[in-house]
């Protein structure tokens, strides 16, 4: 009976860096790109010859006031969407609840098909034309991916897994905080992300009630005629939804657990 | 592997830590279902034994080990652990009494080796320091060097080895009582063995009470001290020892499920070291040819064993060839078939086979040879094994339904919460053997 009894694991070695060089090629590139666009536009916008109405639109501290507003839409909507999703897939995917799972994927399914710019707008005739109001709708996009792969993640988790830990006596709370939830944390984190990333975009679409951000941008660039000015706030919306999809992946991938990596 | 300096080893290999476990009239129905899926069972598991549940799929056998530790809550009936109810007890607090095992181990993957060891003592407030020290001792335990292994996550391990590392984690809290559910069924044949083996000395060891669930019927006759076959509903056809399983099957279900070649498992089951060994002439090197070819025909032996100066057998001349020799000669011939005495008599005639002579040469400690093993010895062995099977078990524990079909094989007039081994002294003479199985590749152990 020695320690090498069996055959030695083939895997040990060999699948430890399997997945680790892509990725932080991928986390690398992505900031880099972004960076450099942005000081691109930067350079464009100190030096190009502007209108009086562009240079209005697009002086700096304008700027950074409606990136403000645009992060603060996309954040708080987004603090709401984990409070709200994450309890209730986790609620669904327990057995006495399963049942209402069906149902409330379909609600959750019509708040995304519904075309963001109309329910943005017909929250606002109801509710008022408010930074809130803004909030709600967002919320309601954006809630499908959170709470969909809240629900895969702890579904694909192996079951034998969760009968194993109940077997050694752990509870069911502490089978689902200790086993089921670290396990479902890659998915969950990547319906985070992509939650994130929709939000940023739709964000844009809260100009039209009111609530800023950097839609002004788009809005004023229609509305006036000013192409300079629409695409410097289409530019900046997509280095925004870019910058916060590698927040989320930097996230996915310090908090996915070592085992699993 | 040393246990005797460890802080938390309470068992020695003599001493039963095990505890009996009692199902007494045990239902599970399931709603929607006319038929119930355990019906009525009672079973008696008696203490510091390896008891096998097998049967064919969805016969209820792994419901029926599920309910003993309340994973499935039964339908009615109690369940009994020594001498406590634990039917209405915490269903949490129980489990953490019973290890448990699933198949490939059922390692959580996001945790080490430790951790995952470290489960159940962690959940009773074990202190830090208590912990290390035994998930080193358990890691010990199932042959794992624990300062390779400890700090890998299980898919840095084999098979084989996140195996191994279940056991060490259903064993953590030193729980009297370890179910097993298909555990080796999820790895290779050549693993399977080792694990099994290994199982075998763990338990002689620990001597805890082991129920383990399997389709595999070779794997419940090499483990199980006593098997309970199941047919649809987890209704008991038979429950016995191995061997009179083998020998004396209930009915034709239990035939069947025995499959072809009852008689050859039979073989496993018995010890080279356990059959009268035919005699030999023995002859030593530089002996002449013609004296011991004297002797042999004196003995009216066709053979004589020519062993070296430590009485290891080097040759096995006939009488012919020793009438043409002048002197014994010297060296080693490698062809010999030599077979130890703790091998069982399935690898004897195996060995016998291969070598085409119809014999043996048997070695005892330290390789010296200790006599001759014959087909005829074989078949005398068995054909005892039969006769002392045939007879009925004395006290034998319980295992009966309620339903409608009738038990085979059991007394029903035996006491249903006899304590402690209720076979001990009809046991004892196997129990000897099958303890020794694993003990082969692994003679260094006590």
């Amino acid at each position: 009976m020695t320690a090498v009894a069996d055959a030695p694991a083939a895997s040990s070695s060999a699948g430890r860096p399997r997945r680790a060089r892509p990725s932080w090629l991928g986390l690398v590139v992505q900031p880099a790109a972004v960076a450099v666009v942005f000081a691109a536009f930067c350079v464009w916008l100190a030096t190009a010859d502007l209108t009086t109405a562009e240079r209005t639109t697009l002086n700096p501290s304008a700027l950074v006031t409606y990136t403000g507003e645009h992060l603060a839409l996309t954040f708080a909507s987004a603090a709401i969407v984990l409070v709200l999703a994450v309890p209730l897939g986790v609620l669904l995917t327990r057995r006495p609840f399963g049942r209402a799972a069906g149902p409330v994927l379909v609600l959750a399914n019509f708040g995304q098909a519904a075309p963001a710019v109309g329910l943005i707008v017909l929250l606002a005739l109801w509710l008022g034309f408010s930074f809130w109001t803004a909030v709600i709708a967002l919320v309601l996009y954006a809630a499908l991916p959170v709470l969909r792969n809240t629900m895969v993640g702890l579904q694909s988790v192996d079951a034998r897994l969760v009968e194993a830990g109940r077997g050694m006596g752990m509870s069911a709370a502490s089978v689902l905080f200790r086993v089921e939830l670290p396990l479902a944390v890659p998915v969950m984190l990547s319906g985070i992300r992509t939650a994130l990333v929709l939000l940023v975009g739709s964000a844009a679409l809260a100009t039209f009630i009111g609530a800023g951000g950097l839609g002004l941008l788009i809005t004023t660039g229609v509305n006036l005629f000013l192409p300079k000015v629409l695409v410097s706030g289409a530019l900046l919306v997509a280095l925004l939804a870019l910058l916060i999809d590698w927040l989320g992946r930097v996230v996915e991938h310090v908090a996915t657990p070592k085992g699993l990596r | 592997m040393s246990r005797t300096d460890s802080p938390t080893a309470s068992s020695s290999a003599t001493e039963v830590s095990g505890r009996s476990i009692l199902l007494d009239q045990v239902t599970k129905r399931y709603p929607g279902q006319s038929a119930p899926a355990v019906d009525g069972i009672t079973l008696e598991i008696p203490a510091g034994k390896i008891v096998m549940l097998v049967g064919p799929s969805g016969c209820g056998k792994t419901t029926t080990l599920k309910m003993i530790n309340r994973l499935i809550e039964p339908t009615e009936g109690r369940v009994v652990l020594g001498d406590d109810d634990v039917t209405d007890i915490d269903g949490d607090e129980l489990r953490r009494r019973i290890g448990y095992v699933i198949q490939a181990g059922g390692l959580f993957p996001h945790m080490t080796v430790a951790a995952n060891i470290a489960i159940v003592p962690k959940m009773l407030g074990w202190s830090k320091d208590r912990i290390t020290a035994r998930v080193d001792e358990l890691l010990e335990l199932v042959s794992l060097d624990p300062a390779t292994y400890r700090d890998r996550f299980p898919r840095e391990l084999s098979g084989g080895q996140q195996q191994r590392v279940g056991v060490a984690r259903a064993l953590a809290a030193d729980p009297p009582v370890l179910l097993m559910d298909e555990p080796f069924g999820a790895v290779d044949p050549i693993t399977r063995q080792r694990l099994q083996d290994e199982l075998i000395n763990i338990q002689h060891e620990l001597q805890k009470t082991i129920v383990i669930v399997t389709h595999d019927f070779d794997e419940a006759v090499k483990l199980g001290d006593w098997i309970v076959v199941f047919s649809e509903g987890a209704h008991i056809v038979q429950y016995d020892t191995p061997e009179r399983i083998l020998a004396e099957p209930a009915n034709e279900f239990v035939e069947n499920f025995i499959g072809s070649g009852a008689g050859l498992k039979q073989l496993t089951l018995t010890r080279v070291r356990d059959v009268d060994l035919a005699e030999a002439v023995v002859a030593k090197a530089g002996e002449s040819g013609r004296e011991v070819a004297a002797r042999v025909e004196a003995a009216g032996h066709e053979h004589a064993v020519v062993v070296d100066d430590r009485g290891r057998p080097a040759r096995w001349p006939s009488l012919r060839q020793l009438s043409r020799l002048d002197v014994v000669p010297d060296g080693t011939d490698p062809q010999l078939p030599v077979i130890g005495s703790g091998a069982t008599l399935n690898d004897a005639l195996d060995t016998m086979l291969v070598s085409s002579a119809g014999a043996a040469l048997v070695t005892g400690r330290r390789d010296a040879f200790v006599g001759v093993i014959t087909v005829e010895v074989v078949m005398e062995a068995i054909t005892r094994a039969r006769k002392a099977a045939a007879v009925a078990l004395e006290g034998a524990p319980v295992g009966t339904n309620t339903g409608p079909l009738p038990v085979v094989g059991q007394p029903q007039d035996a006491p249903l919460a006899a304590e402690g081994d209720p076979a001990e002294g009809a046991e004892a003479e196997t129990e000897g053997d099958r303890v020794a199985d694993g003990a082969g590749p692994a003679g260094d152990r006590p």
